[in-house]
């Protein structure tokens, strides 16, 4: 085989074997609201914006009245402030930009491909609860980070 | 001292000065008749139709910490005595009263409904 072969070759595997690290560290834009921390972040951990795209997050809160069960609403000015902030950072042209049924994260093909290996009783240890519990086993929620390297599950 | 300051908040229309639990009660018991601790106790702890009593979420005797019950998000306790940031602002507490009520009841929460409820509260240590 040719050097360059060679080279090229190598080069690729060693971007393929990072990327899946890379593009689970989603991050959480620096500039939060602080309606966002007070409001969204009561209920269930603050989600990153980069987790769904501006279609979704447009649709959650322009229905926080019946939100996954609950009544959620907000003054008009918090509406207005979060959401402009959810689109601007919200996903783009990756992976995390698939639209689902809901709006749900938990319920896209990319969290079911992710969380295939968790077995179903997992999700129904009191640790953990739920889905949308991310918390319970991503140490690094709060930065936006799901690097498998910081995942614990929980008794 | 706390008629005229009452006075006051009750002429500007708005809700939203509070310092004390003891002050939002007596906002609300401006428009309701005297509060019951017992009653408010059977409000909180009960079911009304729906899925979700107030406990389901603070637990029948909210002095700890909860875990929410769909999310396991935890909540803080909602007793004043375990947790002296709680209706402590009238206008946070309208809010959660708002969406809360509308989650355990259907419906808006009376304000003879709150003031029951917070003078329970208010007895828990």
């Amino acid at each position: 085989m040719h050097n360059i072969t060679r080279l090229l070759l190598s080069g690729c595997c060693a971007a393929l074997l990072s990327a899946p690290a890379l593009a689970d560290n989603i991050g959480m834009p620096g500039n939060m609201p602080k309606s966002y921390a007070a409001e969204c972040a009561s209920c269930h951990i603050p989600y990153a914006p980069g987790l769904l795209p501006s279609k979704s997050w447009l649709g959650i809160m322009h229905s926080l009245d019946k939100h996954y069960g609950t009544d959620a609403s907000l003054d008009p000015k918090s509406v207005a402030e979060i959401s402009a902030w959810l689109n601007q950072h919200a996903a783009g042209s990756r992976k995390f930009a698939e639209p689902s049924p809901d709006n749900r994260i938990t319920s896209s093909a990319w969290f079911a491909r992710k969380h295939r290996e968790v077995g179903k009783e997992v999700w129904l240890r009191a640790s953990v609860k739920s889905r949308a519990n991310c918390a319970a086993c991503h140490r690094q929620t709060d930065k936006g980070d799901f690097d498998e390297d910081n995942v614990r599950i929980p008794k | 001292m706390h008629k005229t300051l009452l006075l006051i908040a009750l002429t500007f229309g708005s809700a939203a000065w509070a310092a004390s639990p003891q002050d939002l009660l007596q906002q609300y018991e401006a428009s309701s008749g005297k509060a019951s601790a017992q009653r408010g106790q059977q409000l909180f702890v009960n079911k009304h139709g729906r899925e979700w009593s107030c406990a389901s979420c603070h637990g029948s005797t909210p002095n700890k910490s909860t875990q929410h019950i769909v999310t396991g998000k935890t909540i803080l306790p909602l007793a004043p005595a375990a947790n002296e940031q709680r209706f402590t602002d009238a206008a946070k507490s309208e809010k959660w009263f708002k969406r809360n009520c509308n989650d355990v009841m259907g419906r808006e929460c009376t304000s003879q409904e709150k003031v029951d409820i917070i003078s329970w509260l208010l007895t828990i240590r």
